[in-house]
């Protein structure tokens, strides 16, 4: 059973993380999370990116948020990337492209421009 | 929407839009129907706003003029015979009792059911993303019930975020462990 015990250890070993982590992210990865994003899918895509995330290793370098609507519907689910030198508007996203963007963008810093806006 | 469990991520991003400080997402199914309710504290609205954001031709959000989350979800309740209201009062009248409640009754053996999907989600993604604010979950059915308060995990966590990604993993593992139960 899952009991509030296991969470107070969580809480202890995260204490010294947290602190670490204040504002030292590289990267922000932000999904676009109001009607037309969530009708369209961003839901899983959003969960694609908190563990891939994880699970790369990359959590104490890029941080993954939520907003409201980006104003371009019709290309939900959005995912914008910010980092140092400017943004990065990701379209029609699925939780299988986040993997790919994860894999090149977020790790190595290349962009996948077949999937950006731009190449629309 | 392919779920209910997405028209309730929808609707209870409003609650976070309005500044709610708790948000409940109350489930209540019986043999053939499900009753869903959003209660917040947020600001609440004016009688004349709670008429029209059941008017897809009204939204509070500046990029564009069209709001669907609301009339979608009252549509997926009246589709199978079932009814939805939303009710609401706002900071300036009601300056200690302000919010606004969405509820929403579907009969389950309607051909239009939308199904219920991923609630659990539903709740991890709205945590993940509003750590801030507190959430209460509860589904109940045949007896049992599936609950969550954000409130008690944050009294054990401290400083550490929800958000963390091993809080938001003991919280999916939490809810499902629950619903294997139900």
């Amino acid at each position: 059973m899952k009991s509030l015990a296991e969470l107070q250890a969580i809480r202890d070993k995260m204490k010294d993380k947290v602190v670490l982590r204040e504002g030292v992210d590289e990267r922000r990865v932000v999904v676009g999370m109001a009607t037309c994003g969530i009708s369209a899918g961003a839901r899983p895509v959003l969960n694609a990116f908190v563990e891939g995330v994880n699970a790369e290793g990359l959590a104490s370098k890029v941080s993954v948020t939520q907003t409201g609507c980006i104003g371009l519907c019709q290309y939900e689910p959005i995912v914008e990337v910010y980092e140092a030198g400017g943004k990065t508007t990701y379209v029609k996203m699925t939780a299988e492209k986040a993997k790919k963007v994860i894999d090149e963008h977020l790790k190595n810093g290349k962009v996948v421009s077949e999937y950006t806006l731009a190449d629309k | 929407m392919k779920e209910l469990s997405l028209n309730i991520l929808d609707i209870t991003e409003n609650s976070v839009k309005a500044g709610a400080t708790l948000t409940s997402i109350l489930l209540t199914e019986a043999d053939d129907t499900l009753e869903i309710k959003i209660v917040d504290d947020g600001c609440g609205m004016s009688e004349e706003v709670v008429k029209k954001v059941i008017d897809p031709f009204y939204t509070t959000r500046t990029t564009r003029d069209v709001g669907m989350g609301v009339p979608l979800f009252k549509l997926c309740a009246e589709q199978t015979g079932g009814s939805f209201s939303i009710v609401s009062r706002d900071k300036e009248h009601h300056p200690d009792s302000h919010g606004t409640t969405v509820s929403a009754l579907f009969f389950k053996n309607h051909i239009d059911y939308t199904p219920l999907g991923d609630i659990v989600a539903t709740i991890t993604t709205l945590i993940q993303g509003h750590p801030d604010t507190d959430f209460l979950f509860r589904h109940q059915k045949g007896g049992g019930e599936v609950t969550l308060d954000t409130r008690e995990l944050r009294e054990v966590l401290g400083d550490v975020p929800l958000s963390e990604y091993d809080v938001i993993k003991w919280i999916e593992a939490y809810l499902n462990e629950q619903y294997l139960n139900l």
